[in-house]
């Protein structure tokens, strides 16, 4: 059944093209939908295959690797593509809503499944400069993204993202073409071995430096994120969404793959860095969230202290932590796409994304302040939604080793993003608008179903994460097994056990 | 001639940081098209250089290759990173027009747009 892996991966692009053949009659953006639908179907189905027969393993045109092009899909692969495709179709009803005809007459549906297809495809490849492909593909799309509309300040954005980011591929390309010169090979289960078998385990460290440049720049860990921060808020709340929920989550799932697979020779030197990374991460986020006076800019910069968060499980490098990396970045997923989705909308009632201009949510659209506060509460990590859970992870894993500082630090930044939820709260909702506007739901007229279908979907799914926990614990501990002892994934990629 | 390489892409690199080291956002892009083509020299060079060896062809009656062949992949690599770097300069290019024609400079210190910081409403 490897065949089965380019069906979630190819059904975007086929989407895409059929989108963008239809653009100018309207019917792109149903087109759109459904093939979400169908992305989350196919992506439902490929977890239920990774869960009854482990790694599940495709080679393009039967070229064994790793000669050919391999397409691998484990546990961390199957979550994040099934996240992937849920994301996806959130964004994409939402757009429906959000996305005038003339945005759809420039391909805005068919750019915006491309970029689902890229991020589908750096998920589920299995060599590295396959994921410098998909890396690219994902990036075009999102720099299409970024500038859709024009605007000045897009296309202030725009221009540091796209620098940035360029920077990054570059030192990426860089350590992946030294990297084949030290070790011969780039598929990524071929590389585990080649880099313990490599006899310049100081030029391997060194490598390691590059992809975590590379990565991490993508990822937005301090001090290489502030491209991120200047663009995120500048487009449609449909791009905001998407990029905030996808984009840098593609650079942890990187760093997790690349750390745990490759380049885990020299934990004591290279997670030990990435520890540090992850605590000033942490701690920069959240005080750029605390200044900022623009909603979105709030939610951008607690982009940040996640990624934080993320990196230390990484860093801890025990199953513990690892585990909690995974609960954390599932739920942050889910979440971040759903506060920013509740911008957008916070923004269409009152008429701007400035807090200052913002105002008296609460009293007119109570409802809407509920789903605001699922995903907020679920950020900042109150019981029984599942930042708490992921949080217990992390901080429990941190205090099995001792790192004292790690957990204080990580404990001040939780209260910090509660501070920064709160004034958000604050000067949205329960302050009154400075124009005394009574912003209401039902102005959003036919729109309210699709613009807030989405999120109380997310929400709703927050919700369910938080009170069953249990199954994604125990999934998240089946893929820290796996990515901490990846045999099984080395095995079943050069099929050395058949 | 690995030598030769090695001296013709740190002086790649070092023509590319000067320039992306600039305010001017053109003369950041020329730099970041140096040091792609750095780059690309790069993993030509880690491929191992094979002097007079042939391409790697499969003589008739043969199953492999016979002797000294150069090695394809780095230069499939590279063959795929110079058409992916083609395709995003240019986009850089445009943006970079559209740039000056929408915020009338090019210099990136003046570029503070999205990132005003007073609470005057939306700065667009």
């Amino acid at each position: 059944m490897s065949w089965y892996l380019t069906l979630p991966l190819m059904t975007p692009f086929v989407v895409s093209v059929l989108a963008f053949l239809a653009r100018r009659n309207g019917a792109g953006r149903w087109i759109a939908v459904a093939g979400s639908l169908v992305g989350v179907a196919l992506s439902l189905l490929l977890m239920a295959q990774i869960l009854r027969d482990g790694v599940v393993v495709g080679q393009m045109a039967d070229w064994p690797a790793p000669y050919g092009i391999t397409l691998a899909a484990d546990l961390l692969s199957g979550i994040m593509v099934l996240l992937t495709a849920i994301a996806g179709l959130a964004v994409t009803l939402y757009a429906t809503a959000e996305i005038d005809a003339e945005l759809e007459g420039l391909g805005f549906f068919a750019v915006l499944q491309l970029l689902l297809g890229g991020v589908t495809g750096a998920f589920l490849t299995g060599d590295l400069f396959n994921l410098y492909v998909w890396f690219e593909v994902l990036l075009i799309s999102s720099f299409g993204l970024l500038v859709m509309g024009g605007t000045r300040e897009q296309i202030d954005g725009a221009v540091k993202y796209v620098t940035l980011n360029l920077v990054s591929t570059i030192v990426f390309l860089c350590g992946l073409g030294l990297l084949y010169g030290a070790t011969g090979t780039l598929n990524m289960a071929d590389l585990r071995g080649a880099v313990d078998a490599s006899d310049q385990q100081g030029l391997i460290t060194v490598l390691a430096m590059f992809f975590l440049l590379a990565f991490g720049m993508k990822a937005a860990m301090f001090p290489l994120f502030f491209w991120l921060p200047a663009s995120y808020h500048t487009p449609t709340s449909t791009v905001s969404a998407i990029f905030a929920g996808l984009l840098s989550k593609v650079g942890v799932y990187s760093l997790l793959r690349a750390f745990t697979l490759i380049f885990d020779n020299d934990v004591g030197y290279t997670h030990t860095l990435l520890l540090w990374i992850a605590a000033l991460t942490m701690i920069a986020g959240i005080l750029g969230a605390l200044a900022q006076t623009d909603m979105r800019r709030v939610l951008s910069y607690q982009i940040i202290s996640s990624i934080g968060f993320l990196l230390m499980g990484l860093a801890l490098f025990t199953p513990l932590a690892i585990a909690g990396a995974v609960f954390y970045l599932v739920h942050n997923i889910i979440v971040k796409v759903n506060l920013f989705l509740v911008a957008g909308v916070a923004e269409r009632l009152t008429g701007s994304s400035q807090m200052a201009r913002m105002g008296g949510l609460y009293k007119s659209a109570p409802l809407f302040g509920v789903l605001f506060l699922v995903p907020a509460f679920a950020l900042a990590g109150f019981p029984p939604l599942p930042g708490f859970w992921a949080k217990v992870l992390l901080v429990s894993a941190a205090l099995e080793v001792e790192a004292w500082l790690l957990v204080a630090i990580a404990l001040a930044v939780s209260l910090l993003t509660i501070w920064s939820l709160m004034i958000v709260w604050i000067r949205v909702f329960w302050t009154p608008h400075p124009d005394g506007i009574e912003p209401k739901l039902s102005d959003l007229g036919e729109d309210r179903l699709p613009l807030l279908l989405p999120i109380a979907g997310l929400g709703i799914l927050a919700i369910g994460i938080g009170l069953f926990p249990q199954g994604l614990v125990l999934l998240s501990q089946g893929v820290a097994d796996q990515l901490l002892n990846p045999q099984a994934y080395v095995d079943a990629v050069l099929g050395t056990n058949q | 001639m690995e030598t030769l390489l090695a001296i013709t892409i740190g002086c790649l690199v070092a023509a590319a940081v000067y320039l992306m080291l600039a305010r001017d956002m053109l003369r950041f892009l020329f730099g970041l098209t140096l040091i792609s083509n750095a780059v690309n020299l790069a993993i030509f060079a880690s491929g191992r250089i094979t002097v007079g060896g042939v391409p790697p062809l499969v003589p008739d009656g043969e199953k492999y290759p016979v002797g000294d062949v150069a090695n394809a992949l780095p230069q499939a690599l590279i063959l795929t990173a110079i058409v992916i770097g083609f395709g995003l300069f240019a986009f850089s290019l445009v943006l970079a027009m559209r740039a000056y024609s929408a915020l009338g400079t090019l210099d990136t210190d003046a570029m503070r747009l999205s990132e005003a910081d007073d609470e005057k409403g939306d700065a667009a």
